[in-house]
């Protein structure tokens, strides 16, 4: 339960100080690297690393290199739809959220598994 | 294109926003541990690159950008959806600068010390996103 609450407080913290570097920089596009920031990697690698050693993080971040693709694939997604189309952004970036979902998991049946 | 940091603009992000990126921020962190923990590292490691926070971003530049464009007197809406697509596009660039710091992190991470290993990925994903940023306003 103190590990989930701990995860929980680091996790709000660290995505939120994140978060907040990409609404001061200014323009837009780079203000929008941040959006992609290790923020939960970071709030959680420090954790992980204690309870489960470094072999186990390093497990963790050999998949999580399909995760940033699979977000690579998703933003880049987003950023079509939301230009071409110009539908309501939170539509778009929530409804895009299963191309990450399959992206990522496809990566890991063709890769990892 | 230069590049500016402008403080100011915290104050436009209303106190029941941080609350709600707080919110969103903590939960995925503790479900992203929860996958780990159920499915193992192989599995729970694909989390820790879930867009965790960009929705909320780029649904809330959409909305100061449109209630920019308002106060000037004009609709906004066009204004801000092309703006949250800027923002989606800065993101991608980030995310090639992600899986560097993924591979740094898997490469180094089983050489201590831990810290250094994760403070020179955070490095090289900020070094290569704006490299990436810049090559693009240039090209």
């Amino acid at each position: 339960m103190t590990d989930l609450l701990l995860r929980f407080l680091f996790g709000g913290i660290i995505i939120s100080a994140f978060a907040a570097l990409g609404d001061i920089f200014r323009p837009k596009s780079f203000a929008g690297l941040f959006g992609a920031a290790p923020s939960l990697a970071l709030a959680t690698l420090g954790l992980t690393i204690a309870h489960s050693g470094r072999t186990y993080a390093a497990i963790e971040a050999r998949s999580m290199i399909l995760g940033a693709i699979a977000f690579f694939v998703y933003a880049s997604a987003a950023s079509f739809v939301l230009m071409r189309y110009k539908p309501p952004a939170v539509a778009v970036t929530f409804a895009l959220l299963p191309v990450w979902l399959g992206t990522a998991v496809a990566l890991w049946a063709i890769l990892l598994k | 294109m230069k590049i500016e940091a402008d403080l100011s603009a915290l104050k436009t992000v209303k106190p029941h926003e941080y609350a709600v990126r707080f919110f969103f921020g903590g939960l995925v962190t503790v479900l992203a541990g929860l996958i780990a923990k159920h499915y193992g590292p192989v599995v729970g490691g694909l989390f820790l690159a879930f867009p965790a926070i960009f929705p909320a971003s780029a649904t809330l530049i959409e909305k100061h950008e449109k209630q920019k464009k308002q106060r000037a007197g004009l609709d906004g809406t066009r204004r801000g959806r092309e703006a949250a697509s800027v923002d989606a596009a800065g993101a991608s660039l980030g995310a090639i600068g992600l899986i560097a710091f993924a591979v740094i992190l898997w490469r180094y991470l089983p050489s201590p010390p831990a810290w250094l290993v994760l403070v020179i990925g955070a490095i090289a994903w900020l070094a290569l996103s704006i490299l990436l940023w810049v090559l693009r306003k240039l090209f």
